[in-house]
């Protein structure tokens, strides 16, 4: 018999054919993801691409310039205000990444009593809304007698990005074979080597993600910065604030734009890391 | 796991650190919030520590009670929303081939990463008077109008009146489905990944319809992360600030806008600080309900 003979007459796909669970395949889930997507990024597209309109007026297109960028460039204030969003970011990065780390591994590796209380309220500063959090630090702040500055909007950063870096570690460290700890302590490592050259290595790429996303958050706060800023310690978020309380211009748009490639490209390297160690780890 | 007394030191040297700031930058200040509560706010605005339950009183004032009622109402009718529009999306994603998973997901989850105020600031020219969608509309308003004409009908469409669309509590709705969106979909997403499809693929075997299983197999099964997602969305709508500050007119004071008043301009801040506690006993509360629930599961596990 020829393979032609065992195969079934070739009918035209019917409606019924499409798998039952294959819900990508039918079109009003077509249309519903497409719309969705629409909604998500309507916006922000409209707003990038608005910030290179030849036009003082945000309506309809003029034509292409590159001179708000120039005009945001040459804001002094603005320029100020991202250098200190850029002190912020770092600083708290640094920080908050090595807390959050051994906090992750301490939590991925020990039990301990009244442990799930401990984790709740550690993981608290997720889940409750931001002003809470803001007006908490301004109160605590005022009380000590701490002047507003950049130092008091790093301390609230670190606090409210430390559980984010925690939570990212502990997922990592979930993939973690036990056994080779114990294979280096069998084999005379002490416990600090173990550490530094078993456990650290394989924590690496949880940290680079978990640090890219606490910077990517101290860069983008706006709720808790607004309670912990003050006079002169202005951060990129606020300054964009304030110019669209005074007026909506092109050149805000253009400001927005340089937070949103920044951001958005630190995520794509953070997806990046995570994917292709993930990778690594299958083959 | 390891217990904690075996290894004393490493214990402490792991969890000490984050503690001790989380302590003194997180917990104190809270207590402290909730200390001020009771207090009372002096002829400058300075704050008297003492034990009334007044600001509280206050806060349960018909004006202020009917701002916290908007805020929940605001805040429910934001989460439905959200589940209407992110269920669907968190199904198709979850139920992709495994090749178009990453990159949907990718889709997904890019704009939650774009800045928070930026993203609510770009609504604000989608919505205005001469905003976008009114752009769209006048569009639309200037063809049929057109073809009112060529058909003999001059007058049928009227001159075209810019609609109202910002400042006011829809366009609050709509930022805040916008911006919390992402925090539906993702559990979603990942409990429906999980899901075993057998069960979908039995019922659906049996002869139940796809909206039968949809609604008496898949929903109930995936409910904990309906219920989750869903209260985090609650939580972060009601208690926004930014959304109704931007977008928001008159009508949609929210609880968060009086918050910040009280800490700002009013600068009455044990009132402020009664209203944030506000928010944050029902929280509490949940958490508390939610611990125990886990508690009691593990326990029944180790019963059975």
């Amino acid at each position: 018999m020829t393979e032609a003979t065992i195969r079934p007459p070739r009918r035209r796909r019917s409606r019924s054919e499409i798998n039952p669970l294959d819900y990508l395949k039918r079109p009003w889930m077509q249309l519903t993801l497409f719309l969705s997507f629409l909604f998500l990024y309507f916006p922000i597209v409209t707003l990038v691409a608005f910030s290179f309109n030849d036009s003082k007026r945000n309506i309809t297109w003029k034509g292409f310039t590159w001179k708000y960028y120039e005009k945001a460039l040459n804001n002094d204030s603005l320029h100020d205000a991202f250098v200190n969003s850029m002190i912020v970011a770092g600083t708290s990065t640094v920080v908050s990444t090595a807390l959050g780390a051994m906090l992750g591994l301490a939590l991925h590796r020990y039990r301990f009593p009244w442990k799930g209380t401990y984790e709740g309220v550690a993981h608290l500063p997720i889940v409750i809304p931001e002003i809470c959090m803001g007006v908490a630090m301004l109160v605590f702040f005022n009380a000590i007698g701490m002047k507003l500055s950049l130092t008091t909007i790093t301390v609230s950063h670190i606090a409210f990005t430390i559980p984010f870096v925690a939570v990212v570690i502990r997922a990592r460290m979930t993939g973690f074979d036990v056994s080779l700890e114990e294979a280096s302590r069998d084999l005379g490592a002490s416990e600090w080597q173990t550490f530094w050259h078993v456990t650290f290595p394989y924590m690496i790429p949880g940290l680079v993600a978990g640090a890219l996303m606490a910077f990517v958050l101290s860069l983008d706060d706006f709720v808790i910065t607004f309670f912990t800023a003050g006079v002169g310690s202005t951060t990129f978020p606020i300054k964009i604030y304030s110019m669209l309380r005074f007026s909506v211009t092109p050149e805000v748009n253009a400001a927005s734009t340089v937070l949103i490639v920044i951001t958005l490209s630190l995520t794509l390297v953070a997806m990046i890391v995570q994917s292709r160690w993930a990778k690594g780890r299958q083959q | 796991m390891e217990d904690w007394r075996k290894n004393k030191g490493a214990f402490a040297t792991f969890l000490g650190p984050a503690s001790f700031w989380l302590l003194v930058f997180f917990v104190i200040p809270l207590i402290l919030v909730w200390v001020y509560s009771f207090g009372e706010r002096g002829p400058q605005g300075q704050t008297y520590l003492a034990l009334n339950f007044e600001n509280y009183l206050r806060a349960i004032e018909p004006i202020h009670l009917g701002i916290f009622w908007k805020s929940v109402w605001i805040g429910a009718i934001s989460t439905a929303v959200c589940l209407v529009v992110g269920f669907p999306v968190a199904m198709g994603i979850a139920f992709a081939p495994s090749r178009w998973k990453n990159p949907l997901l990718l889709i997904v989850v890019l704009p939650f990463f774009t800045n928070l105020l930026i993203r609510t600031y770009a609504w604000i020219a989608v919505l205005r008077t001469r905003g976008f969608l009114n752009f769209g509309i006048e569009w639309t308003h200037e063809k049929l109008d057109g073809l009112a004409t060529l058909a003999g009908f001059p007058e049928a469409m009227g001159d075209f009146v810019p609609l109202e669309l910002l400042y006011n509590q829809y366009a609050v709705i709509i930022g805040l489905v916008y911006v919390h969106l992402p925090f539906l979909i993702l559990p979603l997403y990942a409990t429906l990944e999980k899901l075993d499809r057998s069960y979908m693929e039995a019922s659906l075997d049996l002869g139940a319809g796809q909206w039968r299983t949809f609604f008496s197999v898949l929903v109930p099964l995936v409910m904990p992360g309906i219920v989750s997602g869903a209260l985090l969305v609650f939580i972060l709508s009601m208690g926004n600030f930014l959304v109704p500050d931007l977008l928001g007119g008159t009508d949609s004071l929210m609880i968060g806008n009086l918050i910040a008043r009280e800490y700002g301009a009013a600068r009455d801040w044990p009132f402020g600080s009664a209203l944030s506690f506000m928010i944050m006993y029902p929280v509490f509360i949940f958490f508390v309900i939610n611990a125990m629930a886990a508690r009691y599961r593990t326990h029944k596990r180790a019963a059975a």
